[in-house]
């Protein structure tokens, strides 16, 4: 895959000052998003990465209103689809899809995989007959099954077979954008390089937006053309996954880079690791000022008081940091 | 590292481990060899259902039975047959001389009893200490594996803790009584990567520092890059190559030790390149295939890899692989994608 040019795309997504809190029993709130900003470029794969609990998934959801915002806006296609009424709603929702983690828990076995990737169809109206069942047998093709496993249940496959039923009941009305959520993380390395590079066929050949939500950073930097990286409800830093990877601004990547161990004995050998101290502080009470002070060695006060804004420090390379200059 | 009979703490030969199903016999374990020396980690890597873990609960006889059953083969540590050994002597063996470590930190701490004094029953039953002094030996291990203020975590239930610190504590647990050899099944699977780092330094500070063997049960290559000093690689049940963790990185020879190289994508290089996948997926364990099992998914299978499992093709004292294509007749035939040593 040679390297997209982005810098001309115009935005399909513009995220503004992105906020969805939960109300966790009295008088507390979970702050799992907490304000952010970003922008998601026709037909780029904008790579989301972070430790469990960080808001990665409430992101993507929030994002194409599966949860409503608490705060701030998101702008699809121009339309600000947190203000949309229920006939606008159902348009946009012909618009987007979604892929799931568990390919077991997200098929409902009591359907046959036929009527599972044909839902969306029926509930848009969109091909009906002869012609949702040819587009079926199309899709169960395009997605490396054949045809006769449309009347089959979902218990019948594997891991990896059910994770490209769910990919094609998400191509099934033709979406422009698709929020990949942790995709690859239940199945076996053998099979997760299968199901990405489908991902990545699909998207040359149809021209689709991702949002890739994981925290293997090494399948991230594999599929992503950006990456953004979140910590307690915050963007810490995004850039181009080349960028992200040479040239790590904040600390918090930097010690997540660190950490990721790489396939090869002399590389490890040769290693200097940073190890961050203690545990993700909980979004219940998050620190004051930078989200990520607490574990930071390099936290000076101006950190411990004022929450840094993400700053564009190069082109196109956005980082949350007060002491980046 | 020659095979020194005198290091050798743990000696599994020919273990063949099925369970017995209404559907009918899963045959999960079909005849795996390995053997870990003193001090040193052995890597045992393949994906799920190729018997791995299965594997490792049969060298601590945890194996329900039924259904379960350890149809042939042994396992030798320290002069002791553990398979021929009644639940009595077996009793005094795990946790004290043997320890495991779990995937899920969540399900396999008991929820309604204190850290602490999960700490201390292996204390008590094995070395028989008083309360009191396995309790101070309980802080002390808690200090060990890194929990901050350990006299008042040891007070505390394991829902106190987040999941990197229960996994530190299950790790207190298995090294309270200093055992030989630690067997660790994912132990960072279910963590986050800067914690995955924290467990993996702490294991291998514990392993230089007592001189601990640990086998670690892993599908990520990763961690076995940054871990192990063998490796051994499974598939469908059965050991298919064996070698110093240099031979298989560097100089793998079976087709599925090149496939899982391959299709992970690397941090530290930049070629945009496509993933190459293996096709397929691994047979049912049900009817195993009667030759070589990973004929069905390799791009060099002969008419040979379908009629019969290959012997073992050593290359040096340590590295042996089973494959056809060793065989003398066989064309020649390459890693295509071969690793090059530092990611150059």
């Amino acid at each position: 895959m040679s390297e997209k040019n982005l810098k001309d795309r115009k935005n399909l997504i513009e995220v503004k000052n992105l906020k969805k809190h939960f109300k966790v029993g009295r008088n507390q709130i979970l702050k799992a998003v907490d304000g952010i900003s970003f922008n998601i470029r026709e037909g780029e794969t904008l790579g989301l990465v972070g430790e469990s609990g960080c808001g990665k998934s409430t992101t993507g959801r929030t994002l194409i209103r599966l949860y409503e915002a608490t705060d701030g806006d998101v702008i699809f296609d121009g339309m600000n689809i947190h203000k949309l009424n229920r006939k606008e709603m159902k348009n946009f929702a012909k618009q987007v899809q979604m892929i799931f983690q568990d390919p077991y828990a997200s098929l409902n076995p009591r359907m046959t995989v036929g009527d599972i990737i044909g839902e969306g169809m029926d509930i848009h109206n969109i091909r009906k007959g002869k012609e949702r069942t040819a587009k079926i047998y199309e899709l169960l093709e395009t997605v490396g099954l054949n045809r006769e496993h449309a009347s089959r249940f979902p218990h019948e496959f594997s891991g990896g077979q059910r994770q490209r039923i769910g990919i094609a009941r998400a191509l099934s009305i033709e979406p422009k954008f698709i929020v990949c959520d942790e995709p690859i993380s239940a199945l076996d390395v053998s099979i997760q390089a299968q199901v990405v590079n489908l991902l990545e066929d699909l998207q040359e050949k149809m021209g689709l937006t991702y949002l890739f939500i994981a925290h293997d950073l090494s399948m991230v930097k594999h599929i992503s053309d950006r990456i953004a990286v979140m910590y307690l409800g915050a963007i810490m830093e995004i850039t181009t996954s080349k960028h992200l990877y040479e040239e790590p601004l904040h600390p918090y990547t930097q010690a997540l880079l660190s950490a990721i161990p790489i396939p090869d004995p002399d590389i490890e050998r040769s290693r200097n690791r940073i190890i961050l101290e203690g545990d993700v502080p909980s979004p219940i009470n998050p620190p004051e000022g930078c989200k990520f002070q607490k574990r930071c060695k390099y936290a000076k006060d101006i950190c411990r008081e004022k929450a840094p804004e993400l700053r564009e420090v190069k082109p196109d390379h956005f980082v949350a940091c007060h002491l980046v200059k | 590292m020659a095979r020194d009979k005198s290091r050798v703490l743990l000696d599994v030969k020919d273990l063949r481990v099925s369970f017995d199903t209404y559907a009918g016999e899963v045959q999960a374990v079909r005849g795996v060899s390995f053997y870990v020396n003193k001090g040193e980690a052995l890597a045992i890597v393949g994906e799920s259902g190729c018997g791995k873990s299965v594997t490792a609960q049969s060298t601590m006889q945890l194996i329900p039975m039924p259904p379960g059953r350890i149809k042939d083969g042994s396992v030798m540590f320290n002069g002791k047959d553990l398979t021929k050994l009644t639940d009595r002597q077996m009793e005094s063996v795990r946790g004290s001389e043997i320890s495991m470590i779990f995937q899920d930190p969540m399900t396999s701490l008991n929820p309604t009893m204190k850290v602490g004094k999960q700490i201390m029953e292996g204390l008590i039953k094995h070395q028989r200490m008083s309360k009191s002094e396995a309790k101070k030996k309980a802080i002390e291990m808690l200090d060990v594996v890194g929990i901050p203020n350990p006299d008042k975590r040891v007070e505390q239930y394991p829902h106190e803790f987040s999941g990197g610190m229960r996994q530190r504590a299950m790790i207190a647990i298995a090294l309270a009584c200093n055992p030989k050899l630690l067997i660790a099944d994912e132990p960072t699977t279910a963590l986050d990567v800067t914690i995955q780092a924290q467990i993996l330094d702490l294991m291998k500070g514990l392993q230089r520092d007592f001189d601990t063997s640990i086998i670690l049960i892993t599908h990520d290559l990763g961690v076995v890059a940054d871990m192990a000093q063998r490796v051994v690689v499974m598939y469908a049940g059965k050991v298919i190559e064996s070698g110093t963790l240099d031979e298989i990185f560097y100089d793998g020879q079976h087709p599925y030790t090149w496939g899982l190289l391959n299709s992970v994508p690397r941090l530290d290089t930049n070629a945009k390149e496509k993933l190459i996948p293996i096709e397929g997926t691994p047979p049912d364990l049900f009817s195993p295939p009667k030759g070589c099992p990973f004929a069905a998914r390799c791009d060099y299978a002969m008419p040979i890899c379908r009629e019969e499992m290959p012997e073992e093709t050593f290359l040096t004292e340590d590295h042996f692989v089973k494959c056809w294509l060793q065989h003398e007749m066989a064309p020649n035939i390459e890693n295509p994608t071969k690793i090059k040593r530092g990611g150059k």
